[in-house]
């Protein structure tokens, strides 16, 4: 106190010598610090406008579609451009199925990696396979597409397909014709699309698990399985379920490496073998075809039902997210 | 005593300084030229102890002497990590603990563990405990009921958790979060119980009955407890080793380490002039 004051009666001497040079500095500052902030916030008022702005377009142009079809756009899987009759279904049915697919396939693997980086592997090994599976996270979708296309469709045609239709053809899963491309292909594409955020994530949530709770489980007496198994992964799997909804997103709205291997066929069907569609691969196929005002409305209207699929996952992570750190705080 | 005089003449002055009693059919385990290195670095030089069975021995000295590294190759916990390196050997009985032929899973289904921190697992209470006897043991149902509520019971917590079995382990205080773990390692019946700064991250009400729980159990149980608290080690303890720098300095029954040390640096530290 006695500092303060003392430092506080000296302050008026010091100011007044120094005053026009601090007045100056201070105006400038002024200036750009109100610069500075109206940037920032122009900058961050695209993101809520932007948003806006999408929905407002996104209905306007649906319109007619929503008006002809209602809910039933949603529940037909009857798409013929010929008859002007618009229905959803084939597309959601074909984007959920794939989705499914490819997080059947990505969610153990992912998971398997980050175990095996965090729990098996040196720094070495870790660091280069870290490395790689963020260059799999920067391939373009459309070498996914093209390589799935020419490479990864003929050998699922020639030997996979054969292979599964013949010893579990009984299954309606697995029975159809080997076309190479369809919906499982595309369910693989897009798994290892999905497969360096899932493995990523895993990673980091494993090393996130306290080395002391490892170690107790290992001082029991445990196997490195059984800690994996009882430890390791209840402890993660939040945020394992977190790096699932991350992959989810990406999947549903995949559309490029999609639209190459799918087939682009309106139709449901039973056969994973089977050419089929998804709500991206339609827009990204159909809208130059798409002369009719009420086929390009049905064409957004699909669109806008992407949207609303992807904002509620998103949202759903969000959430998932929110309950998480509430919980970790909590403890 | 008469008979042991001249062997103690024998002792060798780099040696600890070890207790006088002849318990030598008594010791549950026994260090020998205990060395440890982290990569390069060297923090443990040539301890040797020997731990009594059924008694408390303490472990004390400044932060960094190598207290928690020493008592965590009793259990090869170390070998989880890479670059951590013990020489040596440590007996457990006639079995040389550090040996490659010991199996370390089994070495620690023996040699229970407490660490710093409590550290329950994600699941309930019930499981917590039952969790060590579902991988070691074949008892389930009852009889596995039954063994939870025992362990529970011997750490004083089955009044306070009784109702609540079916609720996760890390809802409870840090003292019960503590004397679950102290029940989910005695639930195995281990020979040796390490505790490595058990109460640090605990409330002085939660200490004493931490510290209470140890005297319980050392008629079963041979404890080694790391502590930085003096007056801990005074309190529970049967033998006292103090470590510094990564030597043992000074190794003897607790009463006479803390009123007649024979090593001025013991003295130094337990009369508060460093550490």
């Amino acid at each position: 106190m006695k500092f303060l004051s003392a430092h506080r009666q000296k302050l008026p001497i010091a100011t007044q010598a120094l005053n026009p040079i601090l007045e100056k500095s201070r105006n400038n500052r002024g200036v750009s610090d109100g610069v500075f902030r109206w940037a920032t916030g122009l900058s961050a008022a695209i993101i809520p406008v932007g948003m806006l702005g999408l929905i407002i377009v996104m209905l306007l142009n649906s319109h007619l579609a929503l008006k002809e079809f209602g809910l039933g756009f949603l529940t037909s899987d009857n798409w013929n451009p010929v008859t002007q009759e618009f229905g959803a279904l084939s597309s959601i049915y074909g984007t959920f199925v794939s989705t499914i697919i490819a997080m059947l396939i990505a969610m153990p693997m992912g998971i398997a990696v980050g175990l095996f980086l965090v729990e098996w592997s040196s720094p070495k090994v870790e660091s280069f396979f870290g490395t790689a599976i963020e260059l799999l996270a920067a391939i373009p979708s459309i070498i996914y597409g093209m390589w799935g296309l020419f490479v990864f469709a003929p050998f699922m045609a020639d030997h996979v397909q054969p292979f599964v239709n013949e010893y579990f053809g009984f299954i309606p899963l697995f029975d159809g014709p080997p076309l190479g491309i369809g919906m499982l292909t595309t369910g693989i594409i897009l798994a290892l699309m999905i497969l360096p955020y899932v493995s990523s994530i895993s990673r980091d949530v494993f090393k996130m698990v306290p080395s002391v709770i490892k170690e107790s489980a290992y001082g029991l007496g445990s196997t490195n399985w059984e800690v994996t198994k009882y430890v390791t992964i209840p402890y993660a799997l939040h945020g394992i379920i977190g790096a699932g909804f991350l992959g989810l997103g990406r999947a549903l709205g995949e559309t490029m490496a999609v639209t190459f291997v799918i087939g682009n066929s309106h139709r449901i069907s039973a056969s994973l073998f089977e050419t089929c569609n998804s709500i991206a691969s339609t827009l990204a196929n159909e809208f130059t075809e798409a002369s009719e005002p009420l086929y390009l409305h049905a064409l957004v209207a699909l669109g806008l039902v992407l949207f609303l699929i992807t904002i509620t996952t998103q949202v759903a992570a969000q959430l998932w997210l929110k309950h998480l750190v509430r919980k970790a705080g909590g403890s | 005593m008469e008979v042991m005089a001249p062997k103690m003449n024998k002792i060798n002055l780099n040696m600890p300084a070890y207790i006088e009693e002849p318990e030598y059919a008594d010791i549950a385990m026994s260090v020998h030229n205990l060395n440890f290195y982290y990569g390069e670095n060297q923090v443990l030089f040539d301890n040797n102890l020997d731990i009594h069975k059924d008694r408390i021995t303490a472990i004390i000295g400044p932060s960094g002497c190598g207290k928690s590294t020493h008592i965590r190759t009793y259990n090869r916990i170390f070998e989880m990590y890479r670059n951590q390196r013990a020489t040596g050997s440590i007996y457990l009985g006639d079995q040389d603990v550090l040996s490659q032929s010991v199996d370390s899973t089994l070495l620690r289904r023996r040699i229970g563990m407490i660490f710093q921190k409590p550290s329950p697992f994600p699941m309930t209470i019930f499981d917590n405990i039952a969790y060590g006897m579902k991988i070691n043991t074949n008892v389930r149902g009852s009889e596995l009921a039954g063994r939870v509520e025992d362990a529970l019971i011997r750490v004083a917590l089955w009044d306070e958790v009784k109702d609540k079995l079916h609720s996760s382990g890390t809802d409870l205080s840090g003292g019960q979060q503590q004397r679950l773990c102290i029940a989910r390692a005695i639930a195995i019946e281990p020979e040796v119980l390490l505790m490595d700064e058990p109460c640090s991250a605990i409330d002085p009400i939660g200490t004493a009955k931490i510290e209470e729980l140890m005297l319980d159990l050392k008629s079963h149980y041979t404890i080694v407890i790391v502590t930085h608290n003096m007056q801990q080690a005074a309190r529970v303890s049967d033998y006292t080793a103090f470590f510094y720098q990564g030597h043992i300095v000074e190794f003897g029954d607790t009463q006479q380490l803390f009123t007649n040390p024979k090593n001025s640096q013991t003295e130094d530290y337990i009369t508060g002039r460093f550490g």
